[in-house]
């Protein structure tokens, strides 16, 4: 075997916040979370446009995107995001998105395409468990 | 009752125990009035803001009728950040966790019908800070109530923003720039007016400690000392009219020693390191506000005790203003209902606990004194190595933490070693990590802002731009961009003759990062 | 990677990238990421269309504004309308492999002006950067993408080699916190072909550029030309910048242009070639040596009566002498 072990190749997540808001603690947790967990994370951080995702996820190739949302605009943008992604060829990459998001907005979320949703207060241990589902469930 | 105070069962209690230096006295750590609250409650200020300038007028006048004594105003977040409500990166998010101001027409709905010679009004504004305190001033002349009579705060802290909560604008030091200016027409014209408000609340919320939040938000305050004194301001000419704004989080005593602490440094370094002589610039007055980071969307009934603790050691810390948040602001903006037993909850502690018929009533408790010693020791340390990476200066030293990211790391770092506590179990959250049974779904109605109310406010721009004297916007606008390449120069009256014309919110920013160019931030995760 | 489905051939899928197609670009990358079979057959497809790209290595201390910088640069570019690529390395978590790779803040507006932009991590496993850069940068090369700017953080030997592993090494330091001094330590004044002074508009800043002189006076004087070794043509120019504000990024893009004209002019550009082929030939062979390595190691046995030195040696010499591995 030549070169570096196949198999062993991490998760690459983008992680963002799409809009104005700039809450970027939950996001940064995430962040650290995620690295913990052992995947590599590439942080595109505050103010990113659908067109600035939709480019990191497809040059970094990345398996999973998440979007952190504290502006209450998520049922307005998640979708844009959804919708970017499948224009641009990459509808196989799951959207999860993460911040204050109520309950009764989920169905709604999940109906426009989104992977996932890792609302307030949810544990280090389940938002691992929520990224690793939506990656495993690609194509599936 | 008279100015007996009694206890319930009657007993009659003094002013205050313990002995000096005692409240009123310098360095104030147990309070900055001899009488605290037997003789003034402290402003019960709630926080509000949704929709359209008419939506929040609501509110407002719905809080003021209910006992609220002041109003505060939660700008939507295109409006924070300098954008117009038809700018493609605010779609999605116009009044939608604030309201949106784009032009004085906005403003001047936002307080119809308020007296603004009598209220006070709180304005949370950072980056366009000078544009919304231009257009309040403008709205109450057009009323008949001149600049000089108007009180409130503006928060104004942009410092702040580089380190924790990312609405900023421009670069650091044209931004320190605007918020002198402001210092500078407000200590002119308007006497009465806070012009920054120097916020630990959002350095604790994006995830500090309360060492942290007391460090930094001093640290900050001096560097805004030295900024006004470089542009040519007597230190007491100023100084009495900064107010600080803190966090009151859980853990009881830490955050009743943080406001103790708060004010002897203060104290101490404005009289001793910057010459003050004026005893009001050596008086800490703060806001407090509840941690909104603290609530829980799981049982979010729950919230209201944590509120209500939280509130408690706000007071019993010595704070001149309050805010109570509501307990369904994990989930959405509060309802009115919501907002109403937080306001209660305020009442119950002025009214029926007792607490204020006693000055500092901790005062002298060993282990407050010894909490209070240990966070200003720590503090300390912050400005030791602030001062020695500014060479002796602490507003060098913050910009030099703020290019380098280190406060961001500081904070990041405390929030995910919070994080990790709670994922262990090692730290308790009700609800969320422990205790769980009994959260038979979230909390039923929220108050949800749809996307109709930002394709009306984008009409309501629309009619502005159209009505508006083209001529006259241009013109203004052009004088705010020769008065913004002249450093000598102070910004208001410009900004103030736009605001005026209707120029909007996002054209002023435009022309201003025309001169100053935009931030981008260190990435520190 | 779990499920990735309906996995394109490495062929087809280079002809999409040189077509022009992101994404095939972004998955060969992965591939090549990632070792084994496909990784060697991309290395077989791309080798011979690659050489025309410019190689341009930008390392530094952490802190000192490489990433803004290489932003800058390649928006510049983009804007002269070239077709700039870059590949930007941070270190993996030695506890668990994981990474956070947050060098795409820094370059929005490359982002913005189509500059392609992939973030890398060292990924633990030894010398697997330096496997894996050459075969990405070759992908980019084949592809199309003209300079491939390759920044990593000048802190380890093995990032330092990899930015060094270029046509154009440019090493940047900040004024103040005696970064050239730190820079000498950590060996990145040796394989500087430019510096740059970020953030000159910081107080220090000719400090800052007094010290490289100083520095460079005295490798001179010692004999130990500054540049890559022989080819060293002159003594390395120091640029400043403020790549936050643009300020002499095109003073950089110049000197990186004009290093880059020096080296096609002469021998220059072959050498470093040469050497990096050899650089690489050596990365994979001591890779192949540590794992052929790490198989005999099982029959070592602590109580058989040999000193290490003595084990190692009869290991050596058998592995060596017979069954030479592929």
């Amino acid at each position: 075997m030549d070169g570096p072990e196949e198999g062993a190749t991490p998760i690459r997540v983008v992680l963002a916040k799409l809009g104005l808001d700039g809450h970027d603690r939950g996001l940064k947790v995430v962040a650290r979370i995620l690295r913990d967990a052992g995947m590599e994370v590439v942080y595109l951080g505050l103010r990113q446009t659908t067109a600035t995702i939709v480019d990191a996820v497809e040059q970094e190739d990345a398996d999973v995107v998440g979007i952190s949302m504290h502006n209450a605009g998520h049922l307005t943008l998640a979708p844009l995001i959804v919708a970017a992604l499948v224009a641009a060829g990459l509808g196989n990459v799951p959207v999860v998105i993460g911040g204050v998001v109520p309950d009764e907005d989920v169905g709604e979320l999940e109906a426009a395409g989104v992977g996932a949703v890792i609302g307030p207060g949810t544990s280090a241990t389940e938002v691992v468990a929520s990224v690793r589902r939506v990656v495993d469930g690609r194509h599936g | 009752m008279a100015d007996q105070h009694r206890t319930l069962s009657g007993i009659p209690v003094d002013p205050v125990y313990g002995e000096g230096p005692l409240p009123g006295e310098y360095p104030y750590t147990r309070g900055i009035h001899a009488g605290m609250y037997r003789n003034r409650l402290w402003t019960m200020r709630m926080f509000a803001g949704f929709g359209t300038a008419g939506d929040t007028n609501g509110r407002f006048r719905e809080l003021l009728r209910s006992g609220g004594t002041g109003l505060s105003t939660a700008f939507d977040m295109p409006t924070l950040m300098g954008r117009d409500s038809d700018h493609p990166l605010a779609l999605g998010e116009v009044g939608r966790a604030g309201v949106a101001v784009d032009t004085v027409e906005d403003m001047a709905d936002l307080f119809a019908d308020i007296d603004l010679g009598v209220v006070t009004t709180s304005m949370t504004i950072n980056g366009p800070a000078p544009i919304l305190l231009a257009m309040y001033v403008a709205v109450a002349e057009q009323g008949g109530v001149e600049r000089g009579r108007l009180a409130g705060t503006l928060q104004n802290d942009i410092l702040k923003e580089y380190q924790a909560q990312k609405e900023y604008l421009f670069p650091p030091r044209p931004s320190v720039r605007l918020v002198t200016d402001v210092i500078r027409f407000t200590a002119a014209e308007m006497p009465r007016w806070n012009p920054v408000s120097i916020s630990g609340y959002h350095i604790r919320e994006a995830g500090s400690t309360a060492a942290q939040e007391l460090a930094f938000t001093l640290a900050n305050g001096f560097a805004y000392v030295e900024a006004a004194v470089a542009a040519g301001l007597d230190v007491d000419d100023f100084a009495p009219r900064l107010s600080f704004f803190f966090n009151s989080h859980s853990d009881f005593f830490e955050e009743i020693g943080k406001f103790r602490a708060a004010r002897r440094i203060w104290a101490r370094w404005m009289r001793e390191r910057y010459g003050a002589t004026d005893e009001r610039s050596l008086r800490l007055r703060s806001h407090t506000q509840t941690a909104g980071v603290s609530l829980t969307a799981q049982q979010p009934e729950v919230n209201i005790a944590r509120v209500a603790i939280q509130a408690l050691a706000g007071v019993l810390g010595g704070t001149q203003s309050l805010h109570t948040d509501s307990y369904d602001e994990a989930l959405a903006l509060p309802t009115e209902e919501a907002a109403r037993i937080a306001l209660r909850t305020q009442q119950v502690i002025a009214h029926e606990s007792g607490v204020v018929d006693v000055a500092d009533p901790l005062g002298g408790s060993a282990y407050v004194e010894w909490m209070t010693d240990e966070l200003e020791r720590r503090a300390e340390e912050v400005f030791a190595r602030l001062d020695d990476e500014g060479a002796g200066s602490i507003l060098e030293g913050v910009y030099a933490g703020i290019e380098s990211g280190w406060f961001m790391g500081e904070i990041a770092e405390s929030a995910y070693r919070f994080e990790r506590e709670v994922n262990a179990g090692d730290r308790i959250v009700v609800g969320v990590n422990a205790f769980t049974e009994g959260d038979e779904g979230r909390a039923g109605r929220l108050l949800r802002i749809g996307q109709d109310t930002e394709d009306l406010q984008r009409r309501r721009l629309a009619g502005v731009r159209h009505a508006r004297n083209g001529a006259a916007v241009r013109e203004t606008l052009s004088r705010v961009a020769v008065d913004a390449e002249e450093p000598e120069a102070n910004l208001m009256p410009a900004i103030l003759e736009a605001a005026r014309a209707r120029a909007t919110v996002g054209e002023i920013v435009n022309v201003l990062e025309g001169v100053f160019g935009t931030y981008v931030e260190t990435a520190v995760v | 990677m779990a499920g990735t489905g309906e996995e394109r051939k490495p062929a087809e899928l280079l002809a999409a990238a040189r077509g022009g197609q992101r994404r095939a670009v972004a998955r060969l990358l992965t591939l090549v990421e990632r070792g084994g079979g496909a990784a060697e057959a991309i290395a077989a497809a791309t080798h011979p269309l690659t050489g025309a790209a410019h190689i341009v290595g930008i390392t530094g201390a952490p802190g000192t504004g490489k990433s803004t910088l290489t932003g800058a640069l390649t928006t510049l570019l983009a804007a002269e309308g070239r077709r700039p690529a870059v590949v930007a390395v941070d270190p993996s978590s030695p506890l668990t492999g994981g990474a956070i790779l947050g060098d795409r803040v820094r370059m929005e507006a490359a982002t913005g002006a189509g500059v392609f932009i992939r973030s890398m991590a060292t990924r633990g496993h030894a010398g697997g950067l330096a496997l894996a850069v050459p075969g990405v940068v070759r992908v980019l090369d084949a592809c199309g993408f003209d300079p491939v700017l390759v920044e990593t953080v000048g802190v380890g030997q093995i990032e330092v080699d990899v930015a060094a592993a270029a046509d154009t090494a440019v090493v940047v330091v900040t004024p103040g916190w005696g970064d050239a001094i730190q820079a000498n330590k950590a060996g990145l004044l040796e394989v500087a072909d430019l510096f740059v002074v970020n953030k000159a508009d910081r107080p220090g800043a000719s400090d800052a550029r007094r010290d490289l002189d100083l520095m460079l006076d005295l490798s001179e004087v010692s004999g130990a030309a500054a540049g890559t070794g022989a080819d060293a043509e002159s003594r390395p120019a120091i640029i400043e910048t403020t790549a936050t504000e643009g300020e002499g990024v095109q003073d950089l893009l110049r000197a990186v242009d004009a290093h880059h004209r020096a080296l096609k002019a002469g021998p220059g550009l072959q050498a470093r070639r040469d050497r990096r082929f050899v650089a690489e030939v050596r990365a994979r062979l001591e890779h192949v040596l540590i794992q052929a390595a790490d198989d005999v190691l099982v029959d070592v046995d602590s109580r058989s009566g040999a000193t290490p030195v003595e084990a190692a040696r009869h290991l050596a010499d058998r592995f060596l002498d017979t069954d030479t591995p592929r």
